[in-house]
């Protein structure tokens, strides 16, 4: 099977290569037939992509070991579903996946995709073909998923006990459907660049396939940080981590997008900014890969460190130059239709959402490469850690929540300061009591304080705009309350989706200012020993040590530690956590341990805090354990924060919901327009 | 109106369920307790990860563990010393730098003192982040930094672009509502010469346009 997965692959250039060459020559045009070869030839590519990942599926299952990949992320006795995760496991794998992911998305853009836009899409098929192509290459010719080894092992490595988890079953492929799918919108900007129809009519084509991908990445991002939470045991989900930066950079210019956007749709404004923004994003992708299998920087999540990194710094900087050229040889093309017309407008609100989303984004970038940066000027190497991030981007972060709940306050075009009163009365009052409550309270951590009030002042502004939408719903239809709210969400289901989101977002922040609240204690405990943590909210948790026991279980050998938890006196259960060691089996009845043993976490949630628990180990090889006990006020809130951005994301890209030309929706709260002829397109 | 009053209402009482969640966050203290109960062994140690020693108060002393939050594990973990040592429980360099910490504790040295005895030792690496001072002084501000001069650049910029517009609109005698909502301007437009029925209705189109 792999030398049917190696023809696969050198196949799958060859008509990558095609489509990319018909594509971009333009030859198709006036040619119809020619451009039909072009949209086969991506359906092409992805059916011969998927043989090749059916043959490496096939070595998985079949526990072919002379494969060099199947031997070094698998072994016998892995779980079945460990078996499938393990695909995308190592970077080979990866790579692959990669591949077979963007040709399925190209597929679907060409089979999708009106036909009214059919000059664009031989330019979109060449465009996805292209970078296609990239990962076969770096496949065939640095990192190939079908090498075979010059002898078969009896059993294999097996995968990672930190990967031996559900939360990497599916926290990569959503990672990486994110990064995979900004390919497509950036497509369509470069066929629209390429076809010089850079109107408003390519970001209507990929508009869905933008809000899909910033959706994919949220939960990527999302789940990585459950993985990390339950999984690495440091009671943490985000450690500033390179890697985890680096998806974090092409969500914040896709966020930035996303606002953007809806100017140069509704007035014809920010067109350059949007390419820029979209060929900025894809490159950010990339840039993300590079820093993940380059080994250039630091990271406990990088791949083995290979040539491949090469591979993306050239097609990185390749991608970059030819696409900013294009965009200066079109830039007189890309004119605003029209003009700022206010600083107070929600334009230029957005205008400032977009510079901190940028600001922020460069921060981010700057912080993962300031060590690189100093070790050039000063020759002296220095770590940058979550301290440094959280000093420069927390504020930042601040400012943006602000603007969350500032920016659906102003009119478009133009707001008065009657109307600004009137809009910003309720968000500041509730912003205020929420602050007044932190400040009574004697909270003591400043970010927090001022977090906790901007979300404050932000869930008014989201509560007051549902409560005008509904309300005038009522008034006009005489609906029910639920009932003028369901159908004004699902009349508008773009703006009102995207408030959803806004709302899952500001959860995060409320999520990530509990925090700052963590608290934290080691102890040593015999069977019936108690230690006693006082949690942030006032309540007082005894955990007595219950005693340890060991036991087999699938592919490892687990030694799990109790503890019986009393809250304020009250029994609220047993929560254990475990150390696994894991084992391969390369012949019957031998039995070899594998990776060091692994930490599993103890975890007992509430809406107010986590109780987590991690057992480090005996002492002496005792039943007496030494735990670190851990208190996180808020976590599941950032879990409830991610479902509500997923279910805002599916509204908003939910067909239909359109206003049509019977339905009247004139009840716009705090819009102001101009009438005829006074600047409007 | 009561509908809208019954929003607030639910409004309100969110945000104080909110605010008193808030509040409560304020204080904290932990209290280790400990006893003498009775330990077997176990079948298999070697399965349950490298032997631990036992925790004493110092461990859990909340200057030691500020101090080793600002150093960095020299495993290549990327973590600070005081999160490696309570998760990476195979790393053997965490504990050993622990000890360092509580031994130049026990001579009575600061935490400053502690952290430039290890950036004596280590270099500027050990650091979770860099002092501001010197170069580093670029990593700090040049983001901010950035920001506020661009902000302040497209603050400037847009502010001239309008207002020139608002004169040449102005001088063009364009029409233009008045500064109430929406909804307002068109309850209000059929009880007086506001805007004519196709303005309304461009009026209206527009919103539509805008809310899309």
């Amino acid at each position: 099977m792999t030398l049917l997965g190696q023809f696969a692959l050198w196949t799958a250039l060859l008509v990558g290569a095609w489509a990319a060459v018909v594509g971009f020559s333009g030859r198709w045009h006036g040619r119809p037939e020619l451009a039909l070869t072009v949209t086969r030839a991506v359906y092409a590519l992805w059916a011969v992509l998927l043989v090749a990942a059916a043959c490496l599926w096939q070595g998985l299952i079949t526990h072919d070991f002379n494969i060099e990949y199947v031997a070094s992320y698998t072994s016998r006795n892995l779980p079945s579903y460990y078996i499938v995760s393990a695909f995308w496991a190592g970077q080979k794998g990866s790579l692959l996946f990669w591949a077979v992911v963007l040709s399925t998305f190209a597929s679907l853009a060409q089979w999708l995709t009106p036909a009214r836009y059919r000059t664009l899409m031989p330019y979109v098929a060449a465009v996805t073909s292209s970078v296609v192509m990239f990962f076969v290459t770096v496949m065939l010719f640095a990192s190939n998923p079908f090498q075979r080894l010059p002898f078969t092992p009896p059993d294999g490595n097996g995968l990672n006990p930190q990967l031996q988890n559900i939360g990497m079953v599916i926290h990569p492929p959503m990672l990486y459907l994110g990064y995979i799918s900004i390919t497509i919108p950036f497509a369509f900007a470069i066929a629209a660049l390429l076809a010089r129809r850079v109107d408003a009519g390519w970001i209507v084509a990929m508009r869905k396939w933008t809000i899909m991908s910033w959706l994919f990445l949220s939960i990527g991002i999302t789940l990585g940080m459950w993985w990390a939470y339950v999984e690495l045991g440091w009671g943490g989900y985000w450690a500033w981590d390179p890697v985890e930066n680096a998806s974090l950079l092409p969500w914040l210019t896709m966020s930035a997008f996303l606002h953007s956007v809806m100017i140069q749709e509704k007035r014809g404004m920010l067109k350059r900014w949007n390419m820029s923004l979209i060929i900025g994003s894809f490159l950010l992708s990339i840039f993300g890969t590079f820093i993940t299998r380059s080994g250039v920087i630091a990271s406990v999540h990088s791949f083995t460190q290979s040539n491949v990194g090469y591979f993306f710094l050239a097609f990185l900087t390749g991608t970059a130059i030819l696409s900013f050229t294009l965009l200066h040889t079109r830039w007189d093309r890309l004119e605003a239709d029209v003009q700022l017309e206010s600083m107070m407008s929600r334009e230029a609100a957005f205008l400032f959402n977009n510079l901190l989303f940028v600001g922020i984004a460069f921060s981010v970038l700057w912080g993962t490469l300031f060590p690189i940066l100093s070790e050039a000027v000063r020759g002296t190497k220095i770590s940058v850690g979550p301290p440094f991030f959280n000093k420069v981007n927390v504020p930042l972060g601040l400012l943006l929540l602000a603007l969350t709940g500032i920016g659906p306050l102003i009119a478009w075009r133009k707001a008065s300061t009657a109307n600004l009163k009137r809009q910003f009365t309720w968000p500041v009052v509730t912003g205020l009591v929420v602050l007044a409550a932190c400040l009574v309270g004697r909270m003591s951590n400043f970010y927090a304080t001022v977090a906790l009030s901007l979300a404050g002042f932000t869930v008014g502004t989201l509560f007051q705009e549902f409560a005008r939408g509904t309300t005038a719903r009522q008034r006009m239809y005489s609906e029910s309350l639920p009932l003028a709210f369901g159908r004004l969400v699902a009349r508008n289901r773009r703006r009102y989706g995207g408030y959803i989101v806004h709302l899952g977002m500001l959860i995060y922040f409320v999520a990530f200012a509990g925090y700052a609240f963590k608290t934290e204690m080691e102890a040593t405990l015999k069977p019936g020993d108690s230690a006693t943590l006082r949690s942030p909210f006032g309540h007082t948790y005894t955990f007595t040590h219950v005693g340890v026991s060991q036991f087999e279980q699938l592919n490892r050998v687990v030694t799990q530690a109790s503890v019986q938890v009393s809250k304020d006196g009250k029994m609220i259960g047993v929560i254990n956590s475990e150390k696994r060691q894991h084992f391969s089996e390369p012949a019957p009845g031998v039995r070899q341990k594998s990776f060091e043993p692994s930490t599993e976490v103890g975890i007992k949630s509430n809406l107010e805090e986590d109780l987590y628990i991690v057992f480090a180990g005996s002492v002496d090889g005792s039943e007496e354990a030494v735990y670190r006990f851990t208190i996180n006020p808020l976590v599941l809130w950032v879990w409830i924060g991610g479902v509500v951005l997923l279910v805002g994301g599916l509204i908003t890209m939910w067909p239909g919901g359109t206003i049509g030309p019977g339905t009247s929706r004139r009840t716009q709260a705090g819009y102001e327009v101009q009438l005829a002829g006074a600047g409007s397109k | 109106m009561t509908r809208r009053r019954e929003f607030l209402r639910l409004g309100g009482l969110a945000l104080g369920g909110a605010a008193f969640a808030a509040a409560r966050l304020a204080g904290q203290q932990q209290v280790p307790l400990s006893g003498q109960g009775e330990a077997g062994a176990l079948r298999d140690p070697g399965s349950a990860g490298r032997p631990q020693e036992r925790m004493t108060a110092i461990d859990n002393d909340a200057f030691v563990t500020a101090v080793e939050h600002r150093l960095q594990c020299t495993c290549g973990c990327t973590l600070d010393i005081y999160t490696c040592r309570t998760t990476d429980f195979t790393c053997t360099y965490s504990p050993a730098l622990h000890k360092d910490v509580l031994a130049l504790k026990q001579e009575g040295k600061t935490a400053d003192e502690i952290v430039a005895a290890f950036v004596a030792k280590y270099g500027e690496k050990i650091l979770m982040a860099p002092k501001p001072e010197g170069f580093n002084i670029a990593g700090y501000v040049v983001p901010g930094s950035l920001i506020l001069l661009v902000g302040a650049a497209m603050f400037l910029i847009l502010r001239r672009r309008t207002r020139v517009r608002a004169a040449a609109a102005a001088g063009a005698g364009s029409v233009a509502l008045s500064p109430a909502p929406a909804q307002e301007v068109v309850a209000t437009a059929g009880s007086g010469p506001v805007a004519s029925p196709d303005e309304l209705e461009r009026l209206n189109r527009e919103l539509r346009e805008l809310d899309e």
